[in-house]
């Protein structure tokens, strides 16, 4: 009940964001008669109704995991954004040695077991998307590569 | 007769070796997806278009490649639902009603057997019909203005949101939310930028890959990591597969009937092969009686939803292909990928493209043939695979995904929406908020606001030309009752719940 009532106004909330920023979108001098605006505002609308309408009649709350399992799926979203930046400037082997045995050890914790998939998995997809598919990857920290 | 000479031509592309080594290798990998718990048709097909897209193969190979993919992940489902009790994909769960109970009875190679004779009979006459249907539906195209296009698009949102989903409210929203995305970038009529926040990294708009990818594979991988893996079931073991010839027989009309019903079900716009295989397996079920023990192991039990499921997929291919609006949520899955192949599906594509459709209708007839044997006499190496854990198997998802979506564009930028994008999808599989018409509204808002645009141009404004022809009206009467029916019919179509021991 709870979860769809804040899910229906957060929805209203940002479709009625949503519905304001469109009236600052500039229309040019070839206007049709639609114009970019409405589209968006009509989309908005349908959204700001359906919010209001899981507001007042919400379904049954879903199962939310206990406060731990939230504190893992948080850590696993941080791990996954840092792997996204780190992709980059430190290449591919290392970043997702590290990223895959976390989530790894998230799944079924046992360290062993995920360092050995970290590293299984770094280096065995590292050689499919190199050598098989031909992608351009670079495997180690570009301050290394000089 | 131009069947025939367009046939030839397909088979003129499909049986070159190139092509027909990608439809066996799609076919294979297909497999492995569809039987790996976790990885269905919707999320496989999604992180290995970047990868295709990156290989750098021409339009009709990776459109093979993928749609054997398709098919193979459609024939591989049934594998742990039968053994292990666990879904491999959506369409698969009524699988698991009677397969799981026949291999617990010793009969899991029956099973599987049967399974893949039905999935092959589906696949088979569902590619047919394809045949058949397609270019019919694609001659009615032609008549399709604007305001015949923006009623279309509206009714497969209406019946993706009325048919698939448990709350109509629910189902609107996510299509607003697809629709609002798609709104992001830059305006193809103005020429100036929208909803981009003056971020930079917006102005060509979000890439619908990298939606499609976080809200299927990384949302995955977050639901696996909430229950630590625990959902695994013991399996059950396989011993000697025999080829159960009688059980065959005896189900050939359940065969015949479920492949006509999913056919249907498949054709329809938003209902897909889940609903496929459930109409199948309920109809079989109302059909044999009390006296038919469906829901013990019986064979036509394990036989309809397979055919049902398979026949669905190839008439899921029938609206994508000639009027561009995917019937599910993987052929919204494949329609990025021609999306991505700079191919526009719709009635053009049957006149102007005329070897990318045929050689890919005669692809898939010879990857049934390569999925039947591999399904049937190989089932024990596709057993195998399936004893990879989740512990390495979501981790090796998640990286293929990251490389895939990093080929794209090897911008951070793209990765850290897909990684919020898999956030999104998990609050809202929570919520039970379907995520299928997201994709669908970021695929096709573009294309519906156009046609909503133009058609106002043509009208000089006015209203009520949406309304103006028979297609049209026909149309949005379809949607309306797509969308408000189930609502009452929600009663009667319950699902049934999933045998738990």
């Amino acid at each position: 009940m709870v979860s769809d009532r804040i899910f229906g106004a957060v929805v209203t909330l940002l479709a009625l964001a949503y519905i304001a920023s469109a009236t600052q979108i500039q229309t040019s001098f070839l206007a049709d008669p639609v114009g970019p605006r409405t589209f968006p505002y009509i989309v908005g609308s349908v959204a700001a109704f359906c919010g209001i309408l899981m507001v007042l009649r919400p379904d049954a709350d879903p199962e939310w995991p206990v406060l731990r399992t939230m504190g893992a799926l948080f850590v696993a979203v941080v791990v996954l954004v840092g792997y996204a930046y780190a992709l980059k400037p430190l290449g591919f082997l290392l970043p997702t040695a590290i990223t895959a045995a976390i989530l790894s050890y998230q799944i079924s914790p046992r360290p062993g077991a995920a360092a050995l998939s970290g590293v299984g998995l770094s280096v065995g997809l590292f050689i499919i998307f190199k050598f098989a598919l031909g992608l351009g990857l670079v495997a180690l920290p570009a301050v290394l590569h000089g | 007769m131009d069947l025939f000479a367009n046939l030839a031509i397909g088979f003129g592309i499909a049986l070159s070796p190139f092509t027909l080594m990608l439809a066996v290798f799609g076919c294979f990998i297909g497999t492995i997806i569809g039987a790996l718990p976790g990885l269905g048709p919707s999320n496989g097909v999604a992180i290995l278009i970047p990868l295709t897209f990156s290989m750098g193969l021409d339009a009709t190979s990776a459109l093979v490649l993928m749609t054997a993919v398709y098919y193979g992940a459609m024939y591989g489902g049934r594998i742990s639902s039968i053994l292990l009790n666990i879904p491999g994909d959506e369409p698969a769960l009524m699988t698991t009603l009677d397969g799981y109970p026949m291999a617990k009875a010793g009969r899991a190679g029956d099973a599987l057997v049967i399974s893949g004779v039905a999935s092959f009979t589906g696949a088979f006459l569902s590619t047919i019909g394809l045949m058949l249907l397609a270019p019919l539906l694609a001659r009615i195209a032609f008549q399709f203005g604007p305001a015949e296009y923006f009623a279309l698009y509206l009714l497969a949102f209406a019946t993706l949101g009325g048919i698939a989903s448990n709350n109509q409210a629910k189902a609107a929203i996510a299509s607003c939310i697809g629709l609002g995305i798609a709104m992001v970038g830059v305006d193809n009529n103005s020429g100036l930028p929208r909803l981009t926040f003056g971020n930079m990294h917006l102005f060509d708009g979000i890439d619908f890959l990298v939606a499609i990818v976080g809200l299927f594979a990384i949302a995955e991988v977050f639901f696996f990591i909430e229950s630590h893996g625990k959902n695994t079931s013991i399996g059950v073991k396989l011993d000697k597969v025999t080829v159960p010839w009688k059980d065959i027989w005896d189900t050939k009309w359940t065969q015949l009937r479920s492949s006509l019903i999913g056919f249907v079900a498949g054709v329809l716009p938003g209902a897909g092969a889940s609903l496929g295989s459930f109409m199948a397996y309920m109809s079989e079920k109302s059909i044999a009686g009390e006296k038919g023990k469906f829901g013990t192991g019986v064979p036509k039990g394990v036989a309809a939803p397979e055919a049902g499921n398979n026949a669905a997929a190839g008439g899921a291919l029938v609206p994508m292909l000639t009027l561009g609006v995917p019937g599910s949520g993987t052929t919204a899955v494949l329609l990025a990928l021609l999306m991505t192949l700079n191919i526009t599906p719709g009635p053009t594509l049957f006149t102007e493209r005329p070897e990318v459709v045929w050689g890919l209708i005669a692809s898939l007839l010879i990857a049934n043939f390569v999925l039947l044997l591999m399904n049937v006499p190989m089932v024990k190496i596709f057993v195998k695979i399936l004893s990879v854990p989740p512990w390495v198997l979501l981790p090796g998802v998640t990286m293929i995904s990251f490389v895939g979506i990093y080929s794209l564009s090897g911008s951070y930028f793209d990765l850290l929406l897909m990684v919020g994008f898999g956030a999104l999808g998990w609050v809202l599989r929570k919520l039970d908020v379907p995520t299928v018409p997201i994709i669908l509204g970021i695929l096709l808002g573009g294309h519906m606001e156009d046609s909503l645009r133009r058609a106002m141009v043509l009208s000089d404004g006015d209203w009520t030309y949406l309304f103006s022809s028979g297609i049209a009206i026909s149309l949005w009467i379809v949607a309306v009752a797509g969308f408000v029916a189930p609502m009452f019919l929600r009663g009667i179509m319950k699902k049934p719940q999933r045998i738990t021991d």
